[in-house]
């Protein structure tokens, strides 16, 4: 009996190992995915606990026409992303440059580094949310010992969105470092070696030798830490809510409070639908953009 | 990527050398500088806190008052929390190492293997909320809802494709001998997982353990729309007490400190496969 159980799960293993992860998939990811298509040209309320759907197709995207929200949110999450990312890379690509020529220390940056990637995403905007206090934060006791008055860092609508720019910087630049330090640790020595005999200056084979080498590892880290930032969502929910206003409503923010503030998920599934198009186009133009440099 | 030297090429000189290391210290201290204000704040009573004192009598009463306060949950949501990641973890290492090793060992037609592998990375990239939506409606016709069963399979689902990536790469670094070995003694194929391959790819299993149960500790936007009061995990008490009416800023930061720990745990005793984990799962 055993034995014939034993002898049936060695036949068909190939086919039942690859099984859980196609159901897991089919049911909490391809499944609810054709429901956005439904809700999309639907209406949901709830009576009792059981969902009651109507088909309302015009509604949803007249609720889209007239959200006067989305556009802030946009192009918040386009200044959120584009600046942000464009910080960390930047800063990643100098400290792997720079580590990577120290010879000690690297053990530790490399610890050090870590730790904000692991640390929960809401601790961070509770951090945050304490250092950039008006009355006691650590910058404002800051300011306030270096003789200047103190600011209101996530409470003016000028500078609520680059507030929480810095905290992602702060959170992020650890990630990019890490990639851009093993690209960093990958060049072969001897190419190095070739330069700096040939006369060739520090400054010089950074930029003409290094860099050029680390042009696959930073399109990787581009791509991957802008459709990230794409999503960030924990970190400001925290710190502002999109407010004061809507200075730093971000894409996924709105997304969170249609759905699950206004409750309305046909109008919610159309916001998914169309973030979720955005991030397949972006994902097969770069995925040509990076085998075209691999290859170059 | 594990031995830690520089060629001599390379090596800054001078006053070079002088700057590199300023530079360095001052990106320590900006990483490391917040940490330590904050585990302060966690030791001030609200006064110190409210004065910005930076002598102060240390005391501990902001945890007892998180963890055994008779208004706090904290210490319920903890215990959530490690249900929540424990089983997840255990669930997706099972699921992802068994699809890992199937398209690895096995001859799956290349469309196969670029369906699943496509749709693990789309699903990786897309806002998670945007799923959320759906999961919530379908979680209530069942009648899950607010369970902790619930949580944990959508934690499973976020964890799979990172998890699926990393053993497959673990996998892809077992010699090809050793199975061709194994197929041509008559070795059955689920020995060949069990007792050659899932040795082998050991170091793949505890990185990508490590940082599923991170992730799913940390997870933050399902929770926030799956769960009430009584399933709340460790990232919904920190959330709550930051936005309490009459702010309780001495225990909310030793709140932020707690959910801190088993990411220092985690990365005090598997530094290496932590590095060797996230840099795999995005250069690969």
């Amino acid at each position: 009996m055993l034995a014939s159980i034993v002898a049936a799960l060695n036949r068909s293993f190939r086919h039942w190992s690859l099984l859980p992860a196609v159901l897991l998939f089919v049911l909490l990811t391809v499944y609810p995915m054709v429901n956005l298509l439904r809700l999309s040209v639907s209406t949901v309320e709830f009576a009792e606990g059981r969902a009651q759907w109507s088909f309302t197709p015009t509604r949803n995207v007249a609720l889209l026409a007239s959200d006067s929200v989305l556009p802030a949110a946009v192009l918040n999450t386009s200044i959120f992303v584009v600046v942000a990312v464009a910080a960390e890379v930047t800063l990643g690509l100098l400290l792997a440059l720079l580590v990577g020529r120290l010879d000690r220390g690297k053990g530790l940056v490399r610890t050090v580094m870590i730790l904000p990637i692991l640390v929960p995403p809401v601790a961070i905007g509770s951090m945050w949310k304490l250092m950039y206090n008006y009355d006691f934060g650590m910058f404002n006791q800051a300011m306030v010992a270096l003789g200047m008055s103190p600011v209101n860092w996530l409470g003016s609508t000028s500078l609520a969105l680059l507030s929480v720019i810095l905290v992602d910087i702060w959170h992020w630049v650890p990630f990019a470092f890490l990639i851009l330090f093993a690209a960093v640790e990958g060049i072969p020595v001897d190419v190095i070696e070739a330069a700096r005999i040939d006369g060739a200056s520090s400054w010089q084979i950074a930029r003409r030798v290094m860099i050029p080498l680390l042009k696959p590892a930073l399109a990787i880290t581009l791509i991957f830490r802008g459709i990230l930032a794409f999503k960030t969502f924990d970190e400001v929910y925290l710190l502002t809510s999109g407010g004061p206003g809507t200075s730093t409503e971000l894409v996924s923010l709105h997304l969170y409070k249609v759905f699950f503030e206004q409750n309305l998920l046909g109008y919610g599934a159309v916001l998914s639908l169309l973030l979720i198009g955005i991030i397949v186009a972006t994902l097969l133009t770069s995925r040509r953009a990076v085998t075209a440099r691999s290859n170059a | 990527m594990s031995k830690v030297h520089t060629a001599s090429a390379l090596r800054l000189k001078g006053h070079e050398r002088v700057i590199g290391y300023a530079l360095l210290v001052a990106a320590i201290a900006s990483v490391v500088g917040p940490f330590a204000w904050i585990f302060m704040t966690s030791l001030k009573q609200q006064i110190a806190i409210y004065t910005g004192a930076w002598s102060f009598a240390p005391t501990w009463a902001n945890y007892t008052d998180v963890l055994f306060g008779r208004r706090s949950d904290f210490a319920a949501n903890v215990v959530n929390s490690l249900i929540v990641a424990g089983t997840s973890t255990a669930l997706v290492l099972i699921v992802g190492t068994l699809a890992a090793y199937s398209l690895y060992r096995f001859k799956w037609a290349h469309r196969v293997v670029a369906a699943f592998l496509g749709w693990t990375l789309l699903f990786h990239m897309i806002p998670v909320l945007t799923l959320v939506g759906p999961w919530y409606i379908a979680f209530r016709e069942l009648g899950w809802y607010d369970t902790l069963g619930a949580l944990i399979l959508t934690h499973v689902t976020m964890n799979l494709p990172i998890t699926v990536w990393l053993m497959m790469a673990f996998f892809g670094e077992i010699p090809p001998e050793l199975n061709e070995a194994a197929q041509v003694d008559g070795c059955p194929p689920l020995r060949a997982f069990w007792s050659i391959a899932l040795p082998l790819a050991a170091p793949g299993l505890i990185a990508s353990g490590i940082l599923a149960f991170i992730f799913s500790w940390n997870e933050f936007s399902i929770a926030l729309n799956l769960t009430s009061r009584d399933t709340a995990t460790v990232p919904l008490a920190i959330a709550r007490f930051a936005q309490q009416y009459e702010t309780q800023h001495g225990q909310m930061a030793a709140a932020s400190v707690i959910a801190t720990i088993p990411a220092l745990l985690l990365m005090a005793l598997g530094q290496r496969f932590i590095v060797r984990g996230l840099t795999m799962g995005s250069v690969k």
